[in-house]
């Protein structure tokens, strides 16, 4: 076990640094967002009902997502880094996990301006909304995760994400929405630790799959 | 340490290896040759235990923890120093006395003045080398070295070869275009043919 977390560790803090020092993904997923959320603040009419603009969020939040997850496997796809971690004789999962860490980072990362860029163009920020947007977090990242190291094998990669993610992104939002909604939010964001629990789990122990033959 | 009969392997409807017969004993040194397309980088990953066969048997002694692969990429991360790159699988091959052993391996290839460029910024020859201390780093039983002479100058062939007459226990297959450079050392050959 001790090993295990060893390997996450290295594992997440050599994605936190390529990040670092690349500055492909979390920069471009700041100006989407904040760039989403301007564009639909000028699209729609005025006085947005707050069905709308927490609709609007989430799908800002979705796409933002993507952006992550299309990019979670390029370090490891361009110089077939991929094959050197699976040549070594760690936990494959752990590569899954410590991606799976680093993409939730990021994701933090861009709702940290997402989140203030929303309460001042459309409603307050509630602890039930921060909550909701935690817990999709993960797993969108779960499930993401797992898809991106999928199409990162295939030619279409870019087109081949989207298409597998969105089926599977609906409960989140669903459950996104409802939570920053509903008169019991409650409900809501168990059914989004529900999901994650289960999408974690199968995703964890699928990963080792994906990745081999 | 190898035995592989009838091994072969598709992708899709092509063909890129078929019926190959081998023996490799621990400490040998198999010399893999043949022209473009004759399946020596296929060979040498299902050996690795990357991809498997699509026909045949393949048994390797050595568990992938035992295993080097120096490919036709580095297999570092460019955005990652040489020291952070083998740091990293020092971390999950659990080297011991990781840093001693990273240490001697920069010293002994070139690197250790470049230990903290960014990988990026190395010329293909210092990748090359940086590839070969990552291969060496768990100082593995079966080394696989696929066209190990690519960009290396004379100073870093010489290095090369003289990290394959180091361990006479090691079991090692090097496919190359140039085998004279390994001169005699070759124990066995196997020369494929397009399938």
């Amino acid at each position: 076990m001790t090993a295990y977390l060893s390997d996450v560790v290295a594992l997440t803090r050599k994605d936190l640094l390529v990040e670092l020092r690349s500055r492909d993904t979390v920069p471009a997923m700041l100006l989407f967002v904040v760039g989403g959320l301007v564009v639909f603040h000028f699209a729609l009419v005025e006085d947005v009902s707050r069905l709308a603009s927490a609709g609007m969020l989430w799908i800002a939040l979705l796409f933002t997502a993507l952006l992550a997850l299309v990019r979670s496997f390029v370090a490891e796809r361009e110089e077939a880094v991929i094959d050197g971690l699976l040549l070594a004789p760690c936990d494959r999962s752990a590569i899954w996990l410590a991606k799976t860490l680093s993409v939730v980072a990021f994701l933090a990362l861009a709702e940290l301006v997402a989140l203030p860029a929303f309460a001042l163009f459309y409603e307050p920020v509630t602890w039930e909304l921060v909550a909701g947007v935690a817990l999709a977090n993960i797993g969108i990242a779960a499930v993401g995760t797992l898809l991106g190291a999928m199409a990162a094998a295939a030619r279409a990669r870019e087109l081949l994400l989207p298409l597998l993610f969105m089926p599977l992104a609906i409960p989140l939002i669903v459950g996104g929405v409802g939570a920053t909604l509903a008169e019991d939010p409650a409900r809501y964001l168990g059914f989004l630790a529900l999901y994650d629990l289960i999408f974690a789990i199968l995703s964890w122990a699928s990963f080792e799959y994906v990745v081999t033959e | 340490m190898i035995r592989a009969r009838g091994v072969g392997r598709r992708f899709g409807e092509k063909r890129v290896l078929a019926g190959v017969d081998l023996d490799v004993g621990a400490g040998a040194l198999l010399l893999v040759t043949g022209p473009n397309g004759a399946g020596k980088t296929t060979l040498l990953r299902l050996i690795a235990g990357l991809i498997v066969p699509t026909s045949g048997e393949l048994e390797v002694a050595a568990g992938r923890a035992r295993i080097g692969f120096l490919a036709h990429e580095p297999l570092v991360y460019r955005e990652l120093t040489p020291l952070e790159n083998l740091e990293l699988y020092g971390r999950l091959y659990r080297v011991r006395e990781r840093r001693e052993r990273i240490g001697m391996l920069l010293e002994r290839f070139g690197l250790w003045d470049a230990r903290h460029e960014q990988t990026s910024a190395l010329s293909r020859g210092m990748l090359q080398r940086l590839a070969l201390c990552r291969t060496l780093l768990h100082d593995p039983e079966l080394l696989l070295f696929d066209e190990p002479f690519t960009a290396l100058d004379a100073a870093g062939s010489e290095l090369l070869l003289d990290e394959l007459a180091a361990d006479a226990a090691r079991t090692i297959v090097v496919a190359s275009h140039q085998p004279e450079r390994l001169g005699d050392r070759p124990t066995s050959r196997l020369a494929l043919a397009p399938a």
